[in-house]
């Protein structure tokens, strides 16, 4: 029975919640209320947010007994990106990392080529690492074999709140890659999370759906609410769905029985 | 002519396009793109119907950015301005980044005629030693802020490169972010600079309008319009993450330098898909001692216009709001399409640290808020204060 242990799995851990919240571009004194209400147990971390010991800092906000999940944005390079990763390790952030790679600042697509080598390095050191790509299968199972604990294939360029704009090729990444899927990035509202949640993704990350919304502890809830309906409904399986209508009145099979 | 001769200030100066015998020559032909471009424009061609299809679009084409900088858009400037903020939101959330500036000299071989700083001004000189630096910074750092950006004139003898590596070297120490606004340098010289943690330089080609450019810089090294503009491009090939573009708004037709500005930095941008944009948007202001006049003030709505037309053109980069706007002015753009403010400001050589003030300001300013003035300010408006958003690596 898929619903007897139904929890995502990174690495040696295991979360009940398949909603990755984002932190980014909203007010740190919301932080709390929206991990709260979209029952979240895991919250991504840019590391060049971080001011330990300074004003404003990011890390003061986030509620106790949440996972941190640090990014590397900032990095153009896997040297770069493996470097954050080690300095949000030293920093005490735990050992998750999600590789985000970008040399292209008006996109801001993540880099496959050099988020392979830094999971490399990342993951012979330890790391759970959680690289975030451009859906490609070729790359999503270089991933696999470089050792990432999921692939997080964006849905439409960050930001851009467009939605499964890339659904075709994450549905192919789910059908043939045996590590969860998490959809990241281009999510633009609860709708579309459960999209792909009913399309079998293991989990959802948002950010600035969330962050840009009137009430953002509202919309944290509301995306909560869909994440699950998706999961539910694929657990469940979906009903049938008729492409062309209704089936034709005379079955193309008709002439078989005629020959008896 | 010698460049000695040149660096000292000799009467006799070459044609403004041609480059010095030190420069560094980047055979390149963005600079011939966008003037190019510039001349080619005709803003009075613009038309309501062209300003709205601007405002519909999913993406601002570079058509599109001259009509929401042409006259056409200005009774439209509320629409621009609710997509100027409908971008800056996507791309930004509710952020806004805190930096200061820090004068650390203001001894200047150039002529500008517009500046407080022109060799001719007779203005108390200064810049700022070692242990003064030192001083300077810890004060600065102590009001929370991590972005400094280290400015000076340009004198070979008093503000080398190795002056201004060193002050970089020791504003690492304190703050997280370090960028410069100095004169233009050689490629190996921004290597020199980055490895000391600069990683932003921003330069201001105060017009793209090449005659009036001459005009306006009759002496000094800043006199080579060609090796100022391929100063971003300079850093970039040095190794800096990011680079800014400004010009000083009201020292030519300020439509078509803000339409060569954003020009400048998309194609350099596309070349460079990795750099960091950002735009700077100061008007003239007036100067200690100084008589320039600018052919027409631009207003706070055209000031305005520009900033929205930026946002919209390249959504992803910072712009930054001077502290030479008043306050009102500064409170209401940020969110809409300014993304970074300066905080605590003062424009004179070594003043944040008691005991250190030593030399004049290059212009007044407006805005002397300081830091927590406004991080209250920008929480009140519902804005988030972010001191870094940067780590070097």
């Amino acid at each position: 029975m898929k619903t007897l242990n139904n929890r995502l799995v990174l690495g040696e851990h295991e979360f009940t919640s398949r909603f990755i919240l984002g932190s980014g571009k909203y007010s740190l004194n919301l932080i709390k209320a929206a991990v709260e209400n979209a029952g979240a147990q895991m919250i991504t971390l840019a590391l060049r947010r971080a001011n330990p010991g300074g004003e404003e800092n990011i890390l003061d906000f986030i509620p106790q007994g949440v996972t941190l999940l640090p990014n590397t944005s900032g990095a153009r390079t896997a040297e770069e990106a493996v470097k954050i990763a080690r300095f949000s390790r030293e920093l005490g952030c735990g050992d998750f990392v999600k590789i985000e790679v970008i040399r292209d600042t008006k996109y801001l697509f993540p880099d496959n080529y050099e988020t392979v080598r830094a999971t490399e390095i990342l993951a012979s050191e330890g790391f759970v690492v959680m690289p975030y790509m451009q859906p490609d299968l070729n790359v999503a199972r270089d991933l696999a074999s470089a050792g990432a604990a999921c692939v997080m294939p964006l849905a439409a360029p960050i930001g851009s709140n467009r939605g499964l704009q890339a659904r075709e090729f994450i549905k192919i990444l789910i059908d043939e890659i045996d590590l969860p899927v998490i959809v990241d990035a281009g999510i633009g509202c609860p709708s579309q999370a459960c999209e792909a949640m009913e399309m079998g993704a293991a989990a959802v990350m948002a950010n600035t759906a969330i962050a840009t919304a009137g009430d953002i502890p509202l919309m944290a809830e509301a995306f909560k609410n869909a994440i699950e309906a998706g999961r539910s409904a694929y657990l469940a399986g979906l009903g049938r769905v008729l492409e062309n209508g209704a089936s034709a009145s005379s079955p193309l099979t008709g002439f078989l029985s005629a020959a008896d | 002519m010698d460049v000695k001769s040149i660096l000292n200030g000799s009467s006799e100066w070459p044609d403004y396009m041609d480059y010095l015998p030190n420069m560094d020559l980047i055979r390149e032909n963005i600079m011939l793109r966008v003037l190019a471009s510039v001349e080619s424009l005709e803003f009075d061609r613009y038309t309501p119907d062209d300003v709205r299809r601007a405002l519909g679009a999913r993406e601002c084409t570079v058509y599109d950015f001259a009509a929401l900088l042409s006259q056409a858009a200005v009774p439209f400037l509320e629409e621009v301005a609710q997509r100027a903020r409908k971008e800056t939101r996507a791309r930004f959330g509710n952020s806004v980044t805190l930096f200061t500036p820090l004068y650390i000299a203001n001894y200047c071989v150039n002529q500008c005629v517009y500046c407080g700083f022109n060799r001719s001004n007779r203005i108390k000189r200064a810049r700022l030693e070692s242990d003064e630096l030192e001083r300077e910074m810890r004060a600065i750092a102590a009001s929370g802020l991590e972005e400094i950006l280290i400015l000076t004139g340009e004198s070979p003898r008093m503000s080398n490169v190795a002056y201004i590596s060193n002050a970089c070297a020791i504003a690492r120490k304190y703050f997280r972010v370090v960028g410069v606004e100095v004169y233009p340098m050689n490629i190996r010289e921004y290597t020199a600079l980055h490895s000391c943690g600069v990683d932003f330089v921003t330069v201001f080609q105060e017009t793209y309008n090449m005659q009036r450019y001459g005009e306006l810089h009759p002496g000094g090294r800043k006199r080579i319009f060609p090796y100022r503009f391929h100063a971003q491009e300079r850093a970039l090939m040095g190794g800096v993450r990011g680079v800014g573009f400004a010009v000083l708004l009201g020292l030519s037709d300020f439509r078509a330098d803000a339409f060569a500005t954003g020009l400048h930095a998309l194609m350099i941008q596309k070349k460079y898909p990795h750099a960091e944009i950002s735009f700077s948007c100061p008007r003239l202001r007036p100067i200690p001692g100084g008589s320039f006049t600018v052919s027409r003030d631009v207003s706070e709505a055209e000031l305005f216009q520009v900033m929205c037309a930026y946002r919209i053109f390249m959504p992803s980069a910072n712009i930054t709001i001077s502290s030479r706007e008043s306050a009102r002015f500064r409170d209401n753009v940020v969110g809409i399409a300014a993304t970074k403010i300066s905080a605590g400001v003062d424009v004179g050589v070594g003043r944040h640290a008691k005991n250190v003030a030593k030399g004049e300001e290059q212009f007044e300013i407006d805005d002397g808020r300081s830091v927590s003035e406004i991080c209250e300010m920008l929480a009140s408006r519902g804005l988030q204060p972010v001191m870094s958003e940067y780590i070097y690596v």
